[in-house]
C-alpha cells in the first residue's frame, strides 16, 4: 500500500517532467526515420525497418531509464523531500522499492507508446509482424528493469552525472562482454584465463535480452533461451536491488 | 508524568573534508519530553538542533546513545505512526497540488480512506490554505510552504509533533497564526517539540526549555526555574525635567522629543524619580520593570563557552 503510493507519486512526477516527452519525440523521429533509411537500401526493406526500429526502442528506453533513474533518489535527498517522507511510518526499503516500481511503470507506458508508433508504421506498409516481435519488446523491458535498478543503485550514493556515466558504462560493457567468451577459447591456461573467466561470470551480459536478429530474420526463439534470459534478468535485477537496499539502509541524510 | 520522548547520551560526529576528519556535532545529549507540554529546544545556529532532530527521526544514525518515542525505538514504524515532523525551510514535491500532496502523504500513514478527504480539508482550513488547495506547490511562496509543511506534519493526527524553526520565513501575522496553531495543538493534548533560535517565540509559549550550545545541553528546566521573577532594572521615560537632575538615579539617555530614558537598578530609587518628576511638574510616559529574560540566560550561557 505504502509502496504503491510512492510508486504512483514517482510515476506522476516522471510524466509531468518535460524530458520524457523530448525523448519520446526523438524516439518517434528515429522509428519513422527507419522507413526513410529503408528507401535508401537495396534488398529487404522490412529487415532494415525492424532492425532500426527495435534498436531505437531499446536505446531510448535505456536513455529514459538512466536519465530519470539516476536522479530518482538523489533528487529526493538534494531537495530534502526525503526528510518528511522518511519521517512517515515507512521503512527505507519501501521507499526505494516504491521509487523503483514507479519508474518501471513510467518506462512500461513509454515503451508501449513507442511500440505502438512502431507497430502502426509496420502495419501501414504491410510488413509482417510475428509473435517474436512482442517477445523482443518484452525482453527490452526486462533489460530496462535491470538498467533502472543499476541506475538507482548508483543514485543511492553518487551524484546524477557520475551515476549516469556509471550506468552507461554498465550498459556498454553489458553489450560487449559476450566477446569474453570468444576470448576464453583463444587464450591458453593461466592467470589471464582465470581473470577472463572471472570477468565473464561477473560482468553483465545484456546480449541475453537482445532478440533483434531473430525478429529481423524470422528465426524461431527456443523456449529454453527465453527461460534462461528471463531468469538471468530477474536474478540480476533482484541482486542489484538488494545491493541498493543495503547501501541505502544505513545512509545518513545530512 | 509520562515521558513521550527520551534521549540518552546521544553522540554524533560527521566526517568532513577530502581526507575525512571527524567533527563532533552532538556530545552527549540527554533529555526527556513529557506528554502534553511544549518543549523548546534552543540554541544558536550550528549548535546541533537539527542534527538531534534528524537522529530522533532516523534520518541520520547516532554513533552512540538511545532514543525512545512512547517507549519504543525511534526507528520503529509504530513510533513513527505517532509523530509528525516539519523541517526547517521545507520543500516538497512541486509537481503536486496542495490536495494531491496531502493525499499522497496520507497514504503513507494509517489514515483511513473514508476519513482522508475530510482530514485534508480540515488541515487546509487550519493552516489557512483552503484557497490554494488546487495550486501546484511550485507556485507556493515560502510562507505558504511553511503552512503546507505544518499540514503534512499533522496528517496522521500525531501525538508528538517536531517543529524545526517553525516561525522562520513567516511575516509577523504568519508568526502569530503559527503560534496560535502550536498552542491549539497543546490544548488538543498533543506534545510539541519546538526547535528555534528566535527566543521570543519560545518564551511566550514553551513550558520547558533546553539550551544547546556546541552539541551539549547546558541548561534545561521549566521557564520559571530558569528565569528569576526578580526585577533587574526599571525603565522610566520622563519629560519636563533636566538631564542634570537625573544624576545619581541611574543610567540616563536623552530620547526623542525632549524625553529622557532612565534605567534605574535600585528599587528604592524609583520613588525618588517619581518625586522629582512631581516637583518639577514633569510627565511620566512609561514605567517598565524588566525581569531576566530567556535571552539574558541564553547570551550568558553562550558567552561562557
Amino acid at each position: 500500500m505504502k509502496i504503491r503510493a510512492i510508486a504512483f507519486n514517482t510515476f506522476k512526477e516522471a510524466i509531468r517532467d518535460r524530458i520524457l516527452y523530448l525523448l519520446l519525440f526523438f524516439a518517434a523521429v528515429c522509428i519513422i526515420f527507419s522507413r526513410i533509411l529503408a528507401l535508401l537500401t537495396v534488398g529487404d526493406r522490412a529487415k532494415i525497418i525492424t532492425d532500426v526500429g527495435l534498436a531505437s526502442l531499446s536505446l531510448f528506453g535505456v536513455l529514459m531509464a538512466i536519465l530519470i533513474g539516476t536522479g530518482l533518489v538523489y533528487k529526493e535527498i538534494d531537495k530534502r523531500t526525503i526528510y518528511t517522507l522518511l519521517s512517515k511510518p515507512i521503512q527505507r526499503y519501501q521507499f526505494l522499492l516504491g521509487k523503483y516500481l514507479g519508474l518501471l511503470l513510467t518506462l512500461f507506458v513509454m515503451l508501449v507508446l513507442m511500440a505502438l508508433i512502431f507497430l502502426v508504421l509496420l502495419l501501414l506498409y504491410n510488413y509482417p509482424v510475428g509473435g517474436s516481435f512482442f517477445i523482443a519488446i518484452l525482453f527490452i523491458f526486462l533489460e530496462l528493469c535491470l538498467i533502472t535498478a543499476v541506475a538507482m543503485l548508483f543514485s543511492c550514493f553518487s551524484t546524477p552525472i557520475l551515476s549516469t556515466l556509471f550506468s552507461l558504462s554498465f550498459y556498454l560493457i553489458g553489450h560487449i562482454s559476450w566477446g569474453l567468451e570468444t576470448l576464453l577459447n583463444k587464450i591458453p591456461q593461466g592467470g589471464v584465463k582465470t581473470l577472463a573467466r572471472f570477468l565473464y561470470v561477473f560482468l553483465p551480459d545484456l546480449e541475453n535480452f537482445n532478440f533483434k536478429t531473430e525478429v529481423v530474420h524470422h528465426l524461431p526463439i527456443p523456449p529454453k533461451i527465453i527461460l534462461f534470459s528471463t531468469l538471468y534478468g530477474l536474478f540480476y535485477t533482484v541482486f542489484i536491488l538488494a545491493l541498493a537496499i543495503i547501501v541505502f539502509r544505513r545512509r545518513d541524510f545530512i | 508524568m509520562n515521558t513521550v520522548l527520551r534521549i540518552e547520551d546521544l553522540h554524533k560526529s560527521f566526517k568532513i573534508g577530502f581526507i575525512p576528519k571527524g567533527k563532533k556535532i552532538l556530545n552527549g545529549i540527554s533529555l526527556e519530553v513529557h506528554g502534553g507540554e511544549i518543549f523548546g529546544y534552543l540554541g544558536p545556529n550550528g549548535a546541533g538542533k537539527t542534527s538531534t532532530l534528524k537522529c530522533v527521526l532516523g534520518l541520520i544514525f547516532p554513533d552512540k546513545g538511545d532514543i525512545e518515542i512512547f517507549g519504543q525505538s525511534n526507528l520503529s514504524v509504530r513510533a513513527k505512526e505517532k509523530i509528525g515532523f516539519l523541517p526547517e525551510n521545507p520543500y516538497f514535491y512541486d509537481h503536486l497540488s496542495a490536495t494531491e500532496f496531502l493525499s499522497f502523504y496520507s497514504d503513507l500513514t494509517l489514515v483511513k480512506k473514508e476519513n482522508k478527504q475530510a482530514q485534508i480539508e480540515r488541515l487546509l482550513q487550519l493552516v489557512g490554505l483552503k484557497q490554494a488547495a488546487g495550486l501546484q506547490l511550485r507556485k507556493f511562496s515560502r510562507g505558504m510552504l511553511q503552512r503546507i509543511g505544518l499540514a503534512q506534519a499533522l496528517i496522521n493526527d500525531p501525538s508528538l509533533v517536531f517543529l524545526d524553526e517553525p516561525l522562520g520565513g513567516l511575516d509577523p501575522l504568519g508568526r502569530k497564526e503559527m503560534r496560535d496553531v502550536i498552542v491549539r495543538l497543546k490544548e488538543e493534548g498533543k506534545t510539541v517539540f519546538l526547535s528555534s533560535h528566535i527566543l521570543q517565540d519560545i518564551e511566550m509559549i514553551c513550558d520547558r526549555v533546553a539550551i544547546l550550545v556546541e552539541g551539549q545541553i547546558i541548561n534545561q528546566g521549566t521557564l520559571q526555574d530558569l528565569i528569576s521573577e526578580k526585577v533587574t532594572v526599571t525603565e522610566i521615560t520622563v519629560s519636563g525635567i533636566q538631564i542634570e537632575d537625573c544624576e545619581g538615579l541611574g543610567e540616563h539617555y536623552s530620547a526623542q522629543g525632549g524625553r529622557i530614558l532612565l534605567k534605574v537598578y535600585e528599587e528604592e530609587k524609583i520613588a525618588n524619580v517619581l518625586q522629582l518628576v512631581q516637583d518639577k511638574k514633569g510627565e511620566i510616559h512609561a514605567l517598565i520593570p524588566r525581569t531576566e529574560t530567556l535571552e539574558d540566560i541564553f547570551m550568558g550561557a553562550v558567552k561562557q563557552r
